[in-house]
């Protein structure tokens, strides 16, 4: 297999307005750079987009909401985006907060072909609201659960450290998160990779993502992979 | 009356030999640097990793390594990354003992308010619904009274609901409570703090049973 293409341009080229995409990522840990800047050139608008968090004011997807192109956005953290909370008070965007959990099993649900999960994060609390729920026996104690969709997403764009023609992929420390399952739950995957190397050159043994989820790979340009919180200690 | 410190190093006495504890973002996180020496516990992020270690010495950041407040921080040996679903697994099929993380608001049955003051706030839930709906084990670090000298231990929170009947215990400055089903049973007053001063910064249902110890920091 050769899933080749040329750059995020090509990559990114067949997604049109109002899609919905899945970014990887967790603040501005292994989110996928290059196509962040392709969608912002190519101008697509009215997107949905599912991200664990929104980036900051000038990198990741604040730079898609910069430029008005994001109609919604499903997260479970954005505390750290001034124009997010703009948008997002004056009505411009809609924004659906769920749990963490919630949002990484919604991906491994799609990924794993499965409807729906089960999870008892939200139960109680306005999460719930409008959701079907269900109680089950947990370790001798009844418990509440509620029923959450897999998703449906157009396109699912990942970040990872190694990639090759196939598709397989290998992450790199904390920058997997999230983009394993997303990989996995796009009905079009796009992969971008720091390092594409020759099918035969990666071990079998050590893939993270099986090709087969992976449609489309190229080696991503330029990484900034800027840090959030630079904490350090005194040698 | 303690510090955020004097939380922290309060909370770390709780921490057993053996435990994996996940420590939420604010005071919960400097409970790391509190952890008795030789004891064998096993820090976990939620963004995906076992064996999180101190920050980095200068000039050896890595951008791919980070925590779940997105600071820059180190592995230790035998540390182990995963991704994010496996991560909410773990926590979900109770593998993790112990949960820290803060509040804005907890009510005397356990139920947390922490994410969102409607109208004001929306940063979001991050991990903390997830957490407190699973954690075997809950223990808050808060302020007793906000600014304005309002109680944040309530019959019932005011703010949007975080998760319902979960916490344990409870570490403030003014003192170290559990969470009963009766109410808030006092344990231990900080130094220098008297069991009135906990009562007025009390609005939930609060027990006090006979004399009540200050507490022991260090």
């Amino acid at each position: 297999m050769n899933k080749t293409v040329k750059n995020a341009d090509e990559a990114i080229k067949d997604i049109q307005d109002n899609a919905t995409i899945m970014l990887g990522g967790f603040g501005l840990c292994g989110i996928p750079e290059n196509c962040i800047t392709a969608l912002v050139k190519k101008g697509v608008k009215g997107l949905t987009c599912i991200s664990n968090n929104a980036g900051v004011d000038d990198f990741g997807i604040g730079l898609m909401l910069n430029t008005r192109q994001v109609k919604k956005m499903i997260s479970s953290y954005v505390g750290e985006n001034a124009e997010f909370e703009r948008q997002l008070l004056s009505g411009e965007l809609e924004v659906e907060l769920i749990p963490q959990g919630t949002l990484a099993t919604r991906c491994l649900a799609a990924g794993y072909g499965m409807p729906a999960i089960f999870t008892p994060a939200g139960v109680g609390t306005e999460v719930a609201i409008g959701k079907e729920s269900r109680k089950f026996m947990v370790e001798g104690v009844e418990k509440e659960f509620l029923m959450e969709m897999a998703f449906d997403a157009d396109f699912a764009i990942v970040k990872a450290w190694k990639g090759d023609p196939h598709g397989n992929l290998i992450f790199r420390e904390t920058a997997r998160n999230f983009n394993p399952m997303m990989a996995m739950a796009g009905k079009i995957t796009i992969a971008e990779v720091e390092e594409l190397v020759p099918a035969g050159s990666l071990d079998p043994d050590q893939i993270h993502t099986p090709g087969i989820y992976v449609h489309r790979i190229f080696q991503g340009a330029n990484y900034e992979k800027r840090i959030e919180q630079r904490t350090v200690r005194k040698r | 009356m303690l510090d955020k410190i004097g939380i922290a190093k309060r909370i770390a006495k709780e921490i057993k030999d053996g435990y994996y504890v996940n420590l939420g973002i604010g005071i919960p996180t400097l409970v790391a640097n509190y952890i008795p020496k030789g004891m064998n516990v096993v820090l976990q992020s939620e963004n995906g990793l076992l064996g999180m270690g101190p920050f980095p010495f200068e000039g050896e950041e890595d951008s791919d390594l980070i925590n779940a407040g997105k600071q820059t921080i180190t592995t230790v040996p035998g540390s182990a990354f995963f991704d994010s679903a496996m991560s909410f697994g773990m926590i979900r099929s109770r593998k993790v003992d112990l949960t820290i993380l803060g509040a804005m608001e907890v009510s005397d049955n356990g139920d947390i308010a922490n994410w969102k003051i409607p109208g004001k706030m929306v940063k979001g839930m991050g991990g903390a619904m997830d957490l407190v709906a699973s954690a075997k084990n809950i223990i808050v670090a808060m302020q007793h009274v906000n600014k304005a000298g309002e109680s944040k231990l309530l019959p019932a929170c005011e703010l949007p609901l975080t998760g319902v009947r979960c916490v344990k215990k409870i570490v403030t400055e003014l003192a170290v409570l559990d969470v009963t089903p009766e109410g808030f049973k006092l344990l231990e007053r900080a130094p220098g703090v008297t069991v009135e001063e906990i009562i007025k910064a009390t609005l939930g249902r609060l027990i006090i049973e006979g004399d009540i110890p200050e507490m022991v920091i260090d």
